[in-house]
């Protein structure tokens, strides 16, 4: 196996370009270095794009801000900028692992590791964030919601890595917010979780919201019909029920030993209104 | 295959070494290195005895390939101590008893000290959930704890 740490975005998708056999970019390692230690993975040549200048950097852009593919967790969790704008994916990316983990594991990894049940995706999908891949043939913007495919799988092709992820500006009174279920209090896998990302107008009622959930399919799922429940109100328990029930009945999770299909189907519709009420708190909407 | 020249910081010393791409920074510390203070349990990032500081970042070092500490600082357990003066979190632990085989040790020393340089003043639940990634199999947590509490106050009256 090859170790290489270039120096910049187009040497990188050259060496990956290049490797005839498994090339893997190397960003937190959280993952890669935990599946090769299993065995699980065997690459020819590891790609370490945290020395590409500019990578590990949170940068403002339009109103949002430009999360760069090398920043770990922690950073993240010590923006005060992107707290206050995208407190949701903040929160679910602080979910990821222990402190250790938080120092190494990036939002960027996260989205392309392409686990079903990752914290910072239906987060990040309810944002409309969008992915900045950059490859052999230059740079394109991609919706994170299309990088992930299936368990494990991503759609990015040979050369091509995410070097960026953008959190987009939003209006006043908007806000957003992610809660899973884990049966302990923290350092485990989703069993079912949500995303929620609403705007309101200066009455309170709902004029925009994306809902995404997590751990229930082979890929993150966006709720449209679930979000479309709570346009035009001011999240009523009975618009709130109804958006429940959009969520469970969208949901097709796996009986596994972490969850059964009923019970995740259930559980996904109330994390989902539990974390509208609370983006609808945090847009100032109970006021 | 030629192995990748290492020039890093350790404990404040400057270090170069050869290395392995697959080779973790946690093997080159105790096997070639001979700083045996840092521990392997799991290998696979999630009980945290192999923590170490990477430019003061606290992350497990079996986590980290030895070829990424290139031009970066890493502090290992082995840097707590002033000579024969412990630091006051090393002190603390013997004085509460808050270990027992001790292989976990290091690893919450060096998360402890990553803490309490983050913030002097932590609150007992703040303590628990830093140190939610750095497993004990003996004593259980009260101790540590405690360990740490006690030094966080010591270290605030300087």
């Amino acid at each position: 196996m090859q170790f290489a740490a270039p120096r910049s975005a187009s040497e990188a998708a050259a060496l990956l370009q290049a490797e005839p056999g498994d090339a893997r970019v190397l960003a937190g390692g959280s993952d890669l270095l935990v599946q090769m230690k299993s065995g699980a993975l065997r690459p020819d040549l590891l790609v370490d794009i945290k020395r590409i200048p500019g990578l590990d950097a949170i940068t403002a852009e339009d109103g949002g801000f430009r999360l760069g593919a090398a920043v770990p967790g922690a950073r993240l969790g010590e923006h005060a900028g992107v707290r206050a704008l995208w407190p949701g994916v903040v929160e679910a990316v602080e979910l990821i692992g222990s402190t250790q983990v938080q120092g190494r594991a990036t939002v960027a990894g996260n989205l392309c590791n392409a686990s079903p049940a990752a914290d910072a995706v239906p987060a990040l999908v309810a944002a409309d964030a969008v992915a900045r891949v950059f490859g052999p043939r230059g740079e394109r913007d991609c919706p994170v919601s299309d990088i992930p495919v299936g368990p494990g799988r991503n759609s990015l092709a040979k050369g091509e890595f995410v070097a960026s992820i953008l959190l987009p500006a939003r209006p006043k009174r908007a806000a957003d917010a992610y809660l899973r279920f884990i049966p302990r209090t923290e350092m485990d896998i989703a069993v079912a979780s949500a995303g929620v990302s609403l705007v309101l107008d200066e009455d309170g009622r709902c004029t925009r919201a994306r809902i995404a959930l997590g751990a229930v399919g082979p890929k993150v799922l966006l709720a449209e019909e679930a979000a479309h429940c709570l346009i035009g109100t001011k999240l009523e328990d009975a618009a709130l029920a109804a958006m429940a029930e959009a969520c469970s009945a969208l949901a097709s999770p796996i009986d596994d030993k972490r969850g059964t299909v009923a019970f995740r189907k259930q559980v996904v519709g109330v994390l989902a209104k539990r974390a509208a009420k609370i983006a609808q708190d945090r847009a100032g909407g109970t006021k | 295959m030629s192995r990748i020249h290492v020039r890093t910081t350790i404990n404040g010393d400057a270090v170069e070494y050869l290395c392995e791409a697959g080779q973790s920074l946690l093997d080159v510390l105790r096997d070639d290195l001979g700083l045996t203070g840092t521990k392997e349990g799991c290998g696979t990032g999630d009980c945290g005895a192999c923590s170490v500081l990477l430019d003061g970042r606290l992350v497990c070092s079996c986590l980290v390939l030895a070829a990424e500490a290139d031009q970066r600082s890493v502090e290992t357990v082995e840097g707590l101590a002033d000579g024969d003066r412990l630091h006051p979190l090393q002190q603390k632990f013997l004085d509460h008893a808050a270990l027992q085989c001790g292989i976990c040790t290091p690893g919450f020393l060096v998360a402890a000290r990553a803490l309490l340089e983050k913030n002097p003043t932590p609150s007992e639940t703040d303590v628990r959930y830093w140190l939610a990634g750095n497993l004990c199999r003996c004593t259980g947590y009260d101790k540590i704890v405690a360990a740490v509490m006690d030094a966080a106050a010591q270290m605030r009256k300087g």
